[in-house]
């Protein structure tokens, strides 16, 4: 009883991986914030997840309030930590932007997402 | 479910209650889009899934008779394909008529169901699946727990909507969802020891306001572990008689609670409340434990039987 337990709540906790599995990939933090806003354009957009993604399926895009795709490169995962998305960003002038990410898990599970934040005059 | 809080009282609370019984097997662990579905308690969910609840602990409302039951339920919900799966539960009883010793074993029937994925729709969070279940006679105690003699055979729509799709201008709606469920029962028996065995119409809804989609889709309020893996919710669900002297009787629950989810299982509570002085009286609860097979086994188990 003790050992069901003991693996149920290794099963339930957030950060203590079952031997062998991964889960679908939540976003756990957004920079800037999730429908939030920023005094001045960010030089990076870091989105940090619940599992580890596979950077070679996973995605970050910026379009403006009305729509317009802004050139960016490819986002590029954290050296020191597989959890972490980074999308540099170019100069954005004020105003409102969406930010579309996508990624999967390194047990192949997708999943996806969108948020809103602004940028102050 | 409800089968405990009806079954001393009419053979229809038996009949519908059946059907409330498949409703209460809920199933799965599923996205549209952005959107995460849980799996509800009481509301079949609309997708299909490679979950298993167990278990599934009900304390019942006590029903018009004054008897008192305890259920422990456990259910599979399996993909054959990643759009095709079944569901198989039952339970475990434990039945306390007024002044009489108690009753165990297992009750209802042993519920089969198969159900076919026919619309996930990303962009507005849309859900649909189409299924038929069967909960088999015989399956259960008969005589001592009033389980059914007859097996009940039902045409099921599952269907889910998300609401973040609606305009920015309402955030706080956005994470907003609801699921439901719309299926008729046909039992193979018209009537059992004397009393008959109406065909019955079920629907029951799931409004659920996920505090996730709001943290890290709308608006971050703040939330930290475990707060923003909660999902508030209040489940309904009714069984109405259609024919065999029980025309338009109906039974049902209101059942108000929370979901949190986890990496690899969810956890849920409800407060039972009947709905109708036929469903009982007082309160009951419900808890479950709830498994994502998918992730806990991405390479065996928790995958489709066959992928085209």
């Amino acid at each position: 009883m003790r050992q069901f337990l003991s693996q149920l709540l290794a099963l339930a906790a957030p950060s203590v991986p079952a031997a062998g599995a991964q889960a679908h990939a939540f976003l756990n933090q957004a920079v800037p914030p999730v429908g939030g806003a920023v005094p001045t354009s960010p030089k990076e957009i870091r989105l940090t997840f619940s599992e580890g993604i596979e950077p070679r399926f996973s995605g970050i895009e910026i379009a403006t309030g009305d729509g317009q795709p802004v050139a960016t490169g490819p986002a590029v995962p954290d050296p020191g930590d597989d959890k972490l998305l980074v999308l540099s960003l170019p100069q954005l002038a004020p105003g409102q932007y969406r930010v579309r990410w996508h990624v999967v898990s390194v047990d192949t599970h997708r999943t996806e997402g969108d948020y809103t934040f602004t940028v102050g005059r | 479910m409800l089968l405990l809080t009806c079954r001393r009282l009419t053979g229809f609370a038996v009949a519908t209650s059946l059907i409330i019984t498949h409703a209460s097997s809920a199933v799965a662990h599923g996205f549209a889009g952005d959107r995460f579905f849980p799996s509800t308690i009481l509301t079949p969910d609309p997708f299909v899934a490679d979950e298993m609840s167990l278990p599934t602990v009900i304390i019942n409302p006590p029903s018009p008779d004054g008897s008192r039951a305890i259920d422990i339920e456990a259910e599979l919900a399996k993909r054959i394909t990643p759009d095709l799966g079944f569901t198989l539960s039952h339970r475990w009883e434990r039945l306390k008529p007024a002044g009489l010793p108690a009753v165990t074993g297992l009750g209802g029937t042993l519920d089969a169901e198969l159900d076919y994925q026919f619309l996930v729709n990303a962009p507005h969070q849309a859900l649909g699946l189409i299924g038929v279940s069967a909960g088999f006679g015989h399956t259960g105690r008969v005589q001592a727990l009033g389980a059914p003699d007859f097996t009940t055979i039902s045409p099921v729509i599952n269907f889910g909507k998300g609401f973040g799709d609606l305009p920015e201008s309402m955030p706080w709606l956005r994470p907003l969802a609801i699921t439901g469920t719309v299926n008729f029962g046909f039992p193979t028996k018209t009537q059992s020891a004397g009393l008959p065995n109406p065909n019955t119409f079920n629907f029951g809804f799931a409004f659920q306001y996920s505090l996730e989609y709001l943290q890290y889709h709308v608006k971050d309020i703040g939330l930290s572990a475990p707060f923003d893996r909660l999902i508030p919710l209040v489940e309904v669900s009714f069984s109405t008689a259609l024919n065999r002297g029980f025309g338009g009787q109906t039974v049902g629950t209101i059942q108000p609670g929370v979901i949190w989810f986890g990496r690899y299982v969810q956890i849920g509570a409800e407060a039972i409340i009947p709905a109708s002085r036929l469903t009982g009286h007082g309160y009951g609860g419900v808890v479950q434990l709830h498994f994502y097979l998918d992730d806990i086994f991405p390479n065996s188990i928790g995958r489709p039987l066959f992928r085209y």
